[in-house]
């Protein structure tokens, strides 16, 4: 059987008012003058990955696509290399809007488990409240135990390099202040929740 | 010169080569650099991913203890450093309630950042403030024969071009020149290196190092100069990868530009992290030239 697989979204498969919360968030403003030029898929050099162009993905969350957007594999390619942002005509700062729709991704856990980007993004921050830095070689390490221990192992190779040029440092890095970062880090929810 | 240093986690880590020759360099120089005391992770790219307003706070941090400190010139040598620094700051001046929820958090904790400290870069630092002429004046063992394409990766002029141009920078060209080395033409000079990619998603990732590497090994560059521990690390850590997928050829080094600096001032190598990196720079300028003092002409 031919598996059939519709191409044009449904008026129905929209949740409205998801552009118009996107576009009223710092920084993603500009997204309502978008002219879908291309310009921005033209430029970014991951968009040969990507599953939805950025030029897609602008035009689907300013038309509330919400659930296309948060599920895509182009949010979690973007790697904030700023290329669209300053080269887009409309100045939409498209980088921004990327780390908009990767938070709520992430605060909606609408990513396949075991997916190493927002694995990555939780694991350092986790590090940051706890000891204000990161110790590099510990997160990696955690990421690789939290997705997949085979492509930690097939890395065996830069383990030994890193330990030849003395870089391999388990000793994990933290500052005196450490309440501070949790204090500062809690007022910010305290707010939310307010 | 005095300055407020901003080392950030990478170099303390794997970029540490970074630090290590950027600090007898800068002191070469008679540039004064103090470490923040106690400066926390700039929260780099990952944390604004999770939540831009506490991206911000850690962020800002740093720069209420740099104006703390009354070191108004905070300098960040890493490139998500500087961005997300940069980045802080104009969000607090365009968004008032993203400086409302920065003063809030810093508040809890006793501190206070008034946006009247600047983040500086060095490369910005060098050439506007110490100054080409200086910089060729220490130059003992000049780079003559050493073709080097300058990378300059993605965020020290993306999105926020400061001291350089966004399309086309041409401040570390310059530094370079003054060394006495040849530049190649490196029209991929500011093409991301695919940043945490090449981890996470390493057949896209190490994808992009290979095609900055094979175009640098086109236009004939012994080695790639760069101003980033991450983008360092990418086109020097996953040699095994490259061999096996694209052979030989594209292994050429990287070093940043910092210790192409200290060989160009005859600094003792041991002092400049050289053997940090895993495909081995071997290339050295030929032995210190004698001054012949007031007489030598300036070309």
């Amino acid at each position: 059987m031919m598996k059939m697989v519709r191409t044009i979204k449904y008026e129905s498969d929209r949740v409205p008012g998801f552009g118009k919360e996107v576009m009223s968030v710092p920084g993603c403003e500009q997204l309502k003058s978008c002219i879908q030029c291309g310009t921005c898929s033209g430029v970014c050099p991951l968009s040969v990955y990507m599953d939805y162009s950025p030029r897609q993905v602008m035009e689907l969350t300013r038309s509330d696509f919400k659930n296309e957007v948060l599920r895509s594999h182009t949010i979690w390619l973007c790697a904030s290399c700023y290329a669209c942002t300053v080269e887009c005509p409309r100045e939409i700062r498209i980088t921004d809007i990327m780390y908009e729709l990767k938070q709520r991704a992430i605060k909606e856990r609408v990513y396949p488990p075991r997916f190493p980007i927002p694995v990555l993004a939780r694991e350092f921050t986790d590090m940051v409240k706890k000891n204000g830095r990161i110790t590099e070689m510990v997160l990696v390490m955690k990421l690789f135990l939290k997705t997949s221990w085979l492509a930690g192992m097939k890395n065996w190779r830069m383990g030994l390099d890193l330990m030849k040029t003395g870089r391999l440092s388990l000793v994990t890095e933290k500052i005196k202040a450490r309440g501070d970062i949790a204090r500062m880090l809690d007022t910010v929810d305290a707010k939310k929740e307010n | 010169m005095k300055y407020s240093y901003f080392p950030g986690c990478s170099l303390k880590g794997l970029g540490r080569a970074y630090e290590e020759s950027l600090l007898p360099v800068m002191k070469h120089l008679g540039v004064e650099l103090q470490e923040l005391n106690d400066w926390n992770c700039c929260g780099a790219t990952a944390y604004m991913a999770v939540d831009e307003g506490k991206a911000c706070v850690l962020a800002a941090r740093n720069l209420a203890l740099a104006e703390q400190n009354g070191g108004h010139q905070l300098l960040a040598p890493c490139s998500a450093c500087y961005m997300v620094l940069n980045k802080t700051q104009h969000y607090c001046q365009d968004y008032p309630q993203m400086k409302e929820t920065v003063d809030r958090a810093l508040a809890s904790v006793n501190l206070k950042y008034s946006g009247h400290s600047t983040v500086r870069h060095p490369l910005d630092v060098l050439i506007n403030d110490v100054g080409l002429e200086a910089i060729r004046q220490k130059v003992v063992r000049p780079l003559k024969g050493l073709k080097i394409a300058p990378y300059y990766g993605c965020q020290i002029v993306r999105p926020y071009a400061t001291f350089d141009d966004q399309f086309n920078p041409v401040t570390m060209d310059k530094l370079l020149q003054a060394l006495g080395a040849e530049v190649v033409r490196y029209p991929l000079k500011t093409k991301c290196c695919g940043g945490s990619l090449t981890g996470t998603l390493p057949d896209a990732g190490i994808r992009m190092v290979y095609i900055l590497l094979n175009e640098a090994r086109k236009r004939g560059a012994d080695c790639l100069a760069t101003v980033c521990p991450l983008c360092q690390f990418n086109l020097d850590g996953y040699h095994a990868q490259l061999r096996s997928q694209y052979g030989d050829a594209v292994l050429i080094p990287t070093l940043y530009f910092s210790q192409l600096m200290g060989l160009a001032f005859g600094l003792p190598e041991e002092e400049l992290g050289l053997k940090r990196a895993a495909i081995p720079f071997r290339w050295r300028p030929a032995a210190p030239v004698a001054k012949a003092g007031a007489s030598v002409a300036v070309a």
